[in-house]
């Protein structure tokens, strides 16, 4: 009965060729193709079959907007001081310490200066992969910094949402944020500086109801998941299931709540073209 | 009947008698702290037996008249019971003031209106889509003054909950408000909030008809109203739904209500994937008005009757107006630039809780 037993020891394994395949092919989870992770790279991550918008970060965002994807980062010295001390199954200092250490940021946004076609511009992108890109005290502020300093500087301002809202752990606090926020884009919109809210997968909660749905120009990638409740929230008010492609960027396409839904290959002439547009004559500007 | 000197033997057991009563409800209350979940039950309890104590002083105290000695000693046990409240109330956890603040007999913002703003005169509609009831807004007159006032209302029976949507706006609800408060804007009239509201409606009308973009949208034209604005938590502030309408110069609570980014329950699902953990959630978020006071949400708490607001609502009704009127008062003697700048500075220094270290590489 020695079926079971290995009688001459150990396999030798080690001259057989071993091909790490791992990481190098991705599955679209919207129609299941199998992609080459390199072609998906060259294809700004979109799914060459069904043109699915995959998530990036933020960087990959900022890199693809500007020109030469080079852009000189601000604001980056700004770090929560976990002001309510919260802590449910985890830590809240615990999550920060590892969501810093898998970004390399202190925070869910980076604030970046840059050239958009020549267009000198001020972009803050969210980090969707830091704590869902949630908004507290620090991602408030930065964009409210960015803001600022487009509205002094009368440079165009484009803000990248990716984020699931307020963050839980800031209480209140981070509830503020929208205030603060919205604030600061008022004295923007007086002062007549164009703003640009580009939302992407996905877009929901505060964030929405606060600065992204505040731009000049409101826009969308395809396929996006943009509103204010969640979808299991809604469902389980008004207890029926929701129809296909609600809260998606088309769904708000079509009930008016979006200026346009942008593929990311012409996201940056959409933009360079808009921030035309919204350039006032040298007359009128003169006159202000 | 008793002379001017002494007490008949009837009043003096009657004294006794309550004094026994009123001691035996502090016993309750001191048992049932820190075992789990009675103590809201045992205080709800202990304040009905306090005003049954109540009205039997009063009684007395007519029934004793002129008797100094007796009226000396009903005004003691009188103290007690209103110490004894006090002590309940300081003892409530945040989950227990949620309950409190979500109280069914708790006055809404209508109830408010009616014993503040008796010649309130309506007005309806965001001249879009529809009506909300659950946004009331109205023309009325404040100590010599014309005011807007808006407010949310939740419904007393079921009947109106269901007109009102349980106090939940729909994006035509908040559009509604900013538009009264566009035309308060227009007359120079000031405007007052009253905010009890679980939250903006989460249902599918309300994201097809953008609920995230009404919202928005008054939060950016609430920055630069050019009138004076107060903003009142009077019971729940439920997150966006009560921030859509309380971007004002002076943001004042309840002493029993809550400002909160999320309620304590959806938090503890979320947070601890266990709804039952409301308590516990409620601890964290710090919800509490002595919370937001400290966090610096809040520019000042407005005391409640002994017990909470649904006690005596004509009490926290005149509480309430006497901090309106001081409030407004103050927020009249500024030009509107000045006003308009203190208002963005509040917003803009608020919540800053934040340190600058170095940049990670």
């Amino acid at each position: 009965m020695a079926w079971f037993k290995r009688e001459h020891g150990e396999l030798d394994t080690s001259g057989e060729k071993r091909v790490k395949t791992e990481g190098l092919w991705v599955k679209c989870d919207q129609c299941r193709q199998i992609i080459w992770k390199k072609d998906l790279d060259q294809n700004l991550h979109v799914c060459p079959k069904c043109d699915r918008h995959f998530r990036i970060d933020a960087r990959t965002r900022l890199s693809y907007l500007l020109d030469d994807g080079k852009y000189e980062v601000e604001d980056n010295n700004l770090v929560s001081t976990n002001p309510l001390q919260f802590t449910d199954l985890k830590a809240y200092s615990d999550r920060l310490k590892r969501s810093q250490q898998d970004t390399g940021l202190n925070d869910a946004v980076i604030n970046a200066r840059g050239t958009l076609d020549g267009k000198p511009v001020i972009v803050s992108a969210m980090e969707y992969s830091f704590i869902g890109g949630s908004m507290g005290a620090v991602v408030g502020e930065m964009i409210t910094r960015a803001v600022e300093k487009a509205t002094a500087g009368k440079l165009p301002l484009i803000v990248i949402s990716a984020s699931g809202g307020a963050r839980m752990m800031e209480g209140v606090i981070s509830l503020m944020q929208l205030a603060k926020i919205s604030a600061a884009l008022a004295r923007m919109d007086t002062a007549k500086v164009p703003y640009i809210s580009v939302m992407t997968d996905p877009t929901t909660g505060g964030t929405t109801a606060s600065f992204a749905m505040l731009g000049d120009l409101n826009i969308a990638e395809p396929g996006a998941l943009i509103g204010f409740a969640g979808p299991r929230v809604i469902e389980q008010t008004i207890r029926q299931k929701l129809p296909e492609g609600f809260q998606r960027s088309e769904f708000l396409l079509q009930h008016g709540m979006l200026d346009a839904v942008v593929h990311r290959r012409d996201l940056k002439s959409y933009i360079s073209r808009s921030l035309d547009f919204m350039k006032a004559p040298a007359d009128s500007v003169a006159s202000a | 009947m008793a002379n001017e000197t002494e007490l008949s033997s009837q009043q003096s057991g009657m004294l006794s008698a309550l004094d026994f009563w009123i001691c035996a409800v502090e016993a309750v209350c001191h048992t049932a702290v820190g075992r789990e979940g009675s103590y809201m039950e045992a205080v709800s309890k202990a304040q009905d037996e306090l005003e049954r104590i109540e009205t039997q002083i009063q009684q007395l105290q007519t029934v004793a008249g002129d008797n100094q000695d007796a009226q000396k000693q009903l005004q003691v046990l009188h103290d007690r019971i209103e110490a004894l409240r006090r002590q309940m109330a300081g003892q409530l956890t945040p989950w227990e003031r949620t309950e409190l603040a979500r109280h069914a007999n708790r006055p809404y913002p209508l109830d408010y209106i009616e014993r503040i703003f008796p010649d309130f005169s309506e007005i309806h509609g965001d001249r879009s889509f529809g009506d909300d009831a659950a946004m009331v807004c109205g023309m009325a007159r404040f100590r010599g003054r014309e005011v807007l006032v808006l407010g949310t209302q939740k419904g007393r029976d079921t009947k109106q909950r269901v007109h009102r949507n349980f106090g939940q706006p729909n994006p035509e609800g908040y559009r509604k408000a900013l538009r009264a408060m566009k035309f308060a804007e227009k007359w120079r009239r000031p405007v007052i909030s009253l905010i009890d509201v679980v939250g903006a409606y989460p249902g599918l009308g309300a994201e097809e008809r953008g609920q995230a973009e009404a919202i928005a949208h008054n939060l950016r034209e609430m920055a630069r109203l050019q009138v004076p604005f107060v903003a009142v938590i009077t019971g729940e502030g439920g997150s966006g739904g009560a921030l859509a309408i309380a971007v004002a110069d002076r943001v004042l609570m309840m002493e029993n209500s809550i400002y909160s980014v999320i309620s304590p329950e959806g938090c503890a699902s979320i947070m601890w994937r266990d709804s039952t953990k409301k308590d516990i959630a409620a601890q964290a978020l710090r919800i509490t008005a002595k919370d937001n006071l400290e966090l610096g949400i809040c520019d000042e708490v407005i005391p409640e009757p002994a017990g909470g607001a649904h006690h005596d609502p004509d009490a926290a009704a005149n509480s309430l107006a006497d901090m309106l009127e001081k409030h407004l008062s103050e927020l009249e003697k500024l030009p509107t630039d000045a006003l308009l700048n203190a208002r963005y500075d509040k917003f803009r220094k608020m919540a800053q809780y934040f340190e600058v270290q170095t940049a990670p590489a």
